[in-house]
């Protein structure tokens, strides 16, 4: 069976789907989603581990060899992509059930769970495949169960930020197919290791410039980097807490992984950064996001909406690492794929633990929930010093390597930036911190801790920050070895 | 080639620009999905263009025919998964537009902005 993993990873959760939706009842529904998402989860470390040792893993579907049928292929840098994937989607599932009966009526939750294992499904396809016209498909896949379990919101605006996302998100897709097209119509292939080999030759063509541009804009419409992020505010804030707590963790992740795929594997370092000078155009959007988006979230009165300008931001230093084009700055990149799942997931789940007792983040209603909820905070804080950058988090690790390979470039500019954005972020995340510890609580209200079933989550979560900040090495080495084979200094 | 023989290739430009534009520019939720539509439509005429060569029979193999011409089928089955995405993604959108009317009782953009306020 072992053999067929790269498959099943995706069929068991898609067949899983419509079974969860035909059982139509909360809790049975539920109970399924939590074993597919922890078989999900065992597949994926079975695979990261086997990749380390063996290298790639090429899996042809239905036995028709590559490049004529579509092939999987599991390899360091989509691996670890998978890992976040499941390992988030494995905790967030346990955390919805108490989360999600108090937002979403009863009768939808066996839907609610169907789609969220759908959204699952095209994030871990989009990662796994070998083939670009799949990754669409899959992509389409994970976005249309990402609108509707936005929709599933409780505040009406929830309807309308999903239907900005869905315009915005559609025009992104088409223009990543109109940009496959384009490679298609000049190589006559559509597997990505086959592109790679045929694409140098027509690299001088008009047709494969314009095809890159289309897939730039699209992609980086997806993973919502400024100023192509006006879906994603709305979204995260509206959405159930159980929803904003994965998508922010793993949608925009997976959409960095395609952008890592296509600019690095399929392309190459030399076309995207030489011949196109991609560097040009991200370095200078990814510090504008740092800078104005962390600006942005320190006006903010809601604390999800203020956490989801504050991704916008983070996505800005993933995509400055990779900007950069060296070992060190995509490691950096790639790290902080990782640590920014881990510090966002506690984040936003401890706000799913405070939308649970007090039925609002907004921060006035949050006086004094300190004392009211010291372990769903005290997940808060760990969140937030992670996500500042502070020593034994995981954030000091990302930004640690990210400085390092800016200043390796002697972008001395560049590294302050990235210094001045941790200092906005401690700015937003003191501004919770002192409504929560600094103020009375109200009595009347009679706010108690949060249950169990949503706090063992979200200190997983919140302690991973600090295990993973403290033992970094095995993080640094995955890290380290995928940047060398985008960049093939390995093969 | 002449600019003529390009036709398809400026009729797909053409309705890109019509749906792109049609997206941006209404407000009126309907509108915006007609014009996801036309946009999404433009490009199946820009793949199945692209499959198709001078001459080019259907991709079904004749008896002796060495010098036989066919056009490339990929291009077809590519589009008929994307038109399934498509028509997904228009019933989502118009399925989000019937709540978003049951909700604010409009489905002009500017005014479901003067509600929210």
């Amino acid at each position: 069976m072992s053999h067929h993993l790269p498959v099943l990873l995706v069929v068991v959760p898609l067949v899983a789907a419509p079974v969860i939706a035909l059982l139509n009842r909360p809790r049975i529904s539920w109970a399924v989603a939590v074993a597919v998402t922890l078989w999900v989860l065992y597949a994926a470390l079975a695979l990261l581990s086997q990749t380390m040792v063996d290298g790639a893993i090429h899996y042809a579907l239905g036995g028709w060899v590559a490049p004529y049928g579509i092939e999987y292929v599991v390899d360091p840098v989509n691996a670890w992509v998978i890992v976040i994937v499941a390992l988030i989607g494995a905790l967030v599932t346990p955390y919805a059930r108490m989360s999600v009966e108090r937002e979403i009526s009863e009768d939808r939750i066996p839907l609610f769970y169907a789609a969220f294992i759908l959204c699952l499904t095209g994030l871990l396809g989009i990662a796994v495949t070998g083939d670009v016209f799949n990754v669409f498909v899959f992509l389409e896949i994970s976005s249309l169960s990402a609108y509707a379990l936005i929709a599933l919101g409780k505040d009406r605006r929830a309807l309308t930020a999903s239907f900005q996302y869905l315009i915005m998100g559609s025009v992104g897709a088409t223009f990543i197919v109109i940009g496959i097209g384009l490679m298609y119509v000049m190589t006559g292939t559509l597997n990505m290791a086959d592109l790679a080999n045929r694409l140098p030759e027509v690299a001088s063509t008009r047709t494969i410039p314009v095809a890159f541009t289309f897939l730039t804009v699209g992609i980086t419409l997806k993973l919502a980097l400024f100023p192509l992020h006006l879906w994603l505010p709305n979204a995260y804030t509206y959405a159930p807490s159980a929803v904003t707590a994965f998508l922010a963790s793993t949608a925009t992740k997976v959409a960095v992984y395609l952008l890592l795929r296509f600019f690095f594997t399929i392309f190459g370092v030399t076309f995207s950064f030489d011949v196109m000078q991609l560097d040009r155009i991200l370095m200078p959007l990814a510090l504008v996001a740092i800078l104005t988006m962390s600006l942005v979230a320190i006006y903010q009165e809601n604390v999800k909406r203020l956490l989801a300008y504050s991704s916008i931001a983070q996505i800005g230093y993933i995509v400055l690492g990779i900007s950069l084009a060296s070992v060190l700055g995509l490691t950096a990149g790639i790290l902080h794929l990782f640590n920014h799942a881990l510090m966002k997931g506690a984040l936003f789940m401890s706000m799913g633990c405070v939308m649970y007792r007090v039925g609002s983040v907004r921060l006035e209603r949050m006086g004094g929930l300190g004392r009211a909820m010291p372990w769903t905070m005290a997940a808060f804080v760990v969140g937030g010093l992670s996500l500042i950058g502070a020593p034994l988090t995981v954030g000091f690790i990302s930004k640690w390597y990210l400085v390092q390979a800016a200043l390796e470039q002697g972008m001395w500019p560049v590294a302050g930036v990235v210094l001045l954005g941790s200092l906005l972020a401690l700015m937003y995340v003191w501004k919770v911190i002192e409504v929560a510890y600094f103020r009375e609580v109200d009595p009347e209200l009679g706010i108690t801790e949060a249950p169990l079933s949503l706090l063992a989550p979200t200190w997983v979560l919140a302690l991973s920050n600090v295990y993973f900040g403290i033992d970094a090495s095995r993080t640094v080495g995955i890290a380290t070895r995928a940047a060398e084979l985008l960049l093939g200094v390995l093969s | 080639m002449s600019a003529l023989g390009l036709f398809n290739y400026w009729a797909a430009i053409f309705l890109m620009m019509v749906g792109f534009y049609t997206l941006i520019a209404r407000g009126n939720l309907i509108k915006k999905i007609i014009g996801l539509n036309i946009f999404q439509t433009s490009v199946f005429i820009l793949y199945i263009t692209m499959g198709k060569i001078t001459g080019g029979t259907a991709p079904i193999f004749v008896e002796g025919g060495r010098d036989v011409v066919y056009s490339n089928p990929i291009p077809h089955v590519l589009i008929l998964t994307a038109i399934v995405v498509g028509v997904a993604t228009s019933a989502v959108g118009l399925s989000l537009v019937i709540r978003i009317k049951e909700a604010y009782g409009t489905i002009e953009e500017d005014e479901i902005e003067d509600e929210s306020l």
